[in-house]
């Protein structure tokens, strides 16, 4: 398969054909993918005490934020944003861990899982239908709302408290099987690929592609913006009520206000994950791996000693780091 | 936004055309009239809380936001935002609060913070001019690194001791005469600064022509980047201006002291009439919004518990920006 490494102007055969023009098809996901081995290296370099446990404690702890940047990359394709995600996942959370305060049974616990899903849903097309509606741009009206759920949250749960049905936390905790594989990490898969492979090979997806790539062109094409528009927001919801069910589960508790970091760290896996902020470009998995590599630096750096502080720095700079180098990239390309 | 959308809206549909002229014309008039509606409101809420101390309390707070969005206002012009006004104040209030005890004094710490502040703005004008970084993104990137390194700071002088300057509390939180909030000693020189800016001075045009059409602006010889990174550079030293009153103010000196007031302050740009997309707006209307937002807060306050306050607030937030995006016909 060298075929696959060399250059393309020696096209050998349909198959090495294939896996060239796949490869730089998903060249930014590879890359994460050996930054992600990388970052496992040293890591396991620097504390040889790291094992596929502490990685199964890692998925579950990150858990909610892929799923937020998840759900940020969807509406991210279409050309919108959303920085209301930390806040429908606080709402959730608090809907969930309110409702199985004590610890129903398990026919009840499965009933406010499907309700609180469906919350996220209504949440999603409500942020949708706004922006479709009032013209308004997506930052404003989904700045606004993030007040807006982050309020209900509190009616929901004033202070944190509720709990978790136990089938909720075993989803989440530990390994299935074999200890490298973590359940967090399955769960994600599962979940992702029972939401975003049907919405990408439809039509649906394809319009949100079309939309975020241009919305006139889409528009004159006979693509229906206004409501492909709602139902990226409305997939996001239904993510982001899952990842506010992770928190649940994973924290045992619902916590009303929302941790505000969420956001800024989800849009900066979406952007180092491969999606351009235009929209158009770019998939789920990306961000993704884009989170997990945030967090193993932070590791690495908490193992090297370093004040975790200066976690939140490298987080910064790499944010910055790698857009600035990207267009710079670019500008040398389109200069010459 | 033919005159067919215009039933939806709750104002008269009688005259649209010439409630649109005023609106468009001077956008003031409805935020002011919005403002007095508002104080009545608040007046008859709880009758006798309008006085003039409770204006001079509503003034200070305002002045405060009021700065801080201005630093949206002169992004959104050019069509970017700087999302980290909320730690930059943040850092500059809490950096001069841990310089107290330190030979150089509080002044030394303001000038410190001040260049802190400079060079986070500098590096984010670098990111947004010249490497063409979204506005959105390396703010925020650049908000985090601030967090980070104030939280640094804040391990490293926890033997010092830090506390807010009596110089930063007098002008924060003094009031001459009972009346006069003595912060508007630098919010009124800061506003006024701004207002002639946006309107005498090529460099406040050449932000409104950045915004509006980019490409005819570079055509036209304008040098975006110089521009862009003088403005990021500006809008940083403007939000430690913010984070010392507000520091003064609360007495309070720490590492997310103003981050609360970053999502209202790009309402109160919004709302003031400054389009996100940019090329339309100006500082008087901000002024006004952050007057709205405070005396909302304030209505909110007597009227409502806590997580209602936030529906509230949230729900006029995009009712009022709809409601200009309705009027403006901007799509």
């Amino acid at each position: 398969m060298s075929a696959a490494a060399t250059p393309v102007e020696q096209p050998r055969s349909a198959v090495s054909d294939a896996v060239a023009s796949g490869v730089r098809k998903n060249a930014w996901t590879l890359g994460l993918l050996a930054l992600l081995v990388v970052l496992f290296v040293v890591v396991k370099y620097l504390n040889p005490a790291y094992s596929f446990v502490s990685a199964q404690s890692t998925a579950t702890s990150i858990l909610p934020l892929a799923l937020a940047a998840v759900a940020q990359a969807v509406v991210v394709i279409s050309g919108g944003i959303d920085l209301s995600i930390s806040s429908q996942m606080a709402l959730t959370s608090c809907i969930a861990a309110i409702l199985m305060k004590n610890n129903p049974g398990d026919a009840v616990s499965v009933g406010v899982v499907i309700l609180v899903l469906l919350v996220g849903l209504l949440l999603g097309a409500v942020n949708g239908a706004l922006v479709v509606i009032t013209k308004v741009p997506d930052i404003i009206v989904t700045l606004a709302t993030s007040f807006v759920w982050a309020g209900f949250a509190l009616l929901v749960a004033p202070a944190p408290g509720g709990s978790s049905a136990q089938w909720l936390k075993d989803l989440v905790v530990g390994q299935l099987g074999v200890e490298f594989i973590p359940k967090a990490a399955v769960l994600l898969l599962v979940l992702v690929a029972i939401i975003w492979i049907p919405v990408r090979r439809t039509r649906a997806g394809l319009s949100m592609y079309a939309i975020g790539s241009n919305q006139l062109a889409a528009f004159r094409s006979g693509v229906p913006v206004s409501r492909t528009k709602i139902f990226s927001y409305t997939v996001a919801g239904l993510i982001a009520a899952f990842a506010g069910l992770s928190l649940t589960a994973s924290t045992g508790i619902g916590t009303p206000v929302p941790e505000p970091t969420y956001v800024l760290i989800a849009i900066a896996a979406v952007v180092l994950g491969g999606v351009s902020l235009a929209g158009g470009v770019g998939g789920v998995i990306g961000p993704i791996l884009a989170v997990v590599a945030l967090q193993l630096i932070r590791d690495a750096m908490t193992y090297m000693r370093i004040d975790s502080n200066y976690g939140l720095v490298a987080q910064g700079v790499i944010l910055i780091g790698v857009l600035m180098a990207g267009s710079f990239i670019q500008m040398r390309r389109s200069r010459t | 936004m033919t005159a067919a959308a215009a039933p939806a809206d709750q104002r008269p549909a009688r005259q649209p055309a010439m409630w649109r002229n005023v609106m468009r014309d001077y956008p003031l008039v409805p935020l002011i009239v919005l403002l007095i509606v508002l104080v009545v409101v608040v007046e008859l809420a709880r009758p006798g809380t309008v006085s003039t101390g409770w204006a001079a309390i509503t003034v200070r707070q305002a002045a405060i936001l009021a700065i801080l969005a201005g630093c949206q206002t002169l992004t959104m012009l050019t069509g970017g935002i700087d999302l980290s006004v909320g730690y930059v104040a943040s850092m500059a209030g809490f950096v001069t609060a841990t310089f107290v005890h330190q030979p150089g004094g509080w002044v030394f710490g303001v000038v410190v913070a001040l260049a802190a502040s400079a060079l986070a703005g500098l590096v984010n004008g670098i990111g947004i001019g010249i490497f063409r970084v979204h506005p959105l993104i390396m703010t925020l990137g650049m908000g985090l690194i601030v967090f980070g390194f104030a939280n640094v700071w804040q391990l490293q002088s926890v033997q010092t001791g830090s506390g807010v300057p009596q110089e930063i509390r007098t002008v924060g939180v003094g009031l001459t005469g009972d009346i006069i909030p003595n912060n508007l000693l630098i919010f009124v020189p800061v506003a006024v600064v701004l207002i002639l800016m946006l309107r005498r001075t090529g460099y406040g045009r050449m932000l409104y022509a950045i915004g509006d059409n980019p490409v005819a602006a570079r055509l036209s010889g304008v040098r975006s980047w110089q521009v862009i990174v003088v403005l990021y550079v500006i809008s940083a030293l403007l939000a430690a201006i913010a984070g010392l009153l507000q520091s003064g103010l609360s007495n309070t000196a720490s590492v997310t002291l103003v981050q609360s007031y970053l999502l209202p302050s790009v309402a109160a740009a919004v709302i003031g009439g400054t389009s996100i997309l940019g090329g339309r707006g100006g500082y008087g209307g901000t002024i006004v919004g952050a007057l709205i937002l405070t005396v909302l807060t304030g209505v909110l306050s007597i009227a409502l518990p806590e997580p209602w306050r936030q529906i509230v607030f949230g729900s006029i937030v995009v009712l009022v920006a709809a409601a200009y995006t309705r009027v403006t016909g901007e799509s």
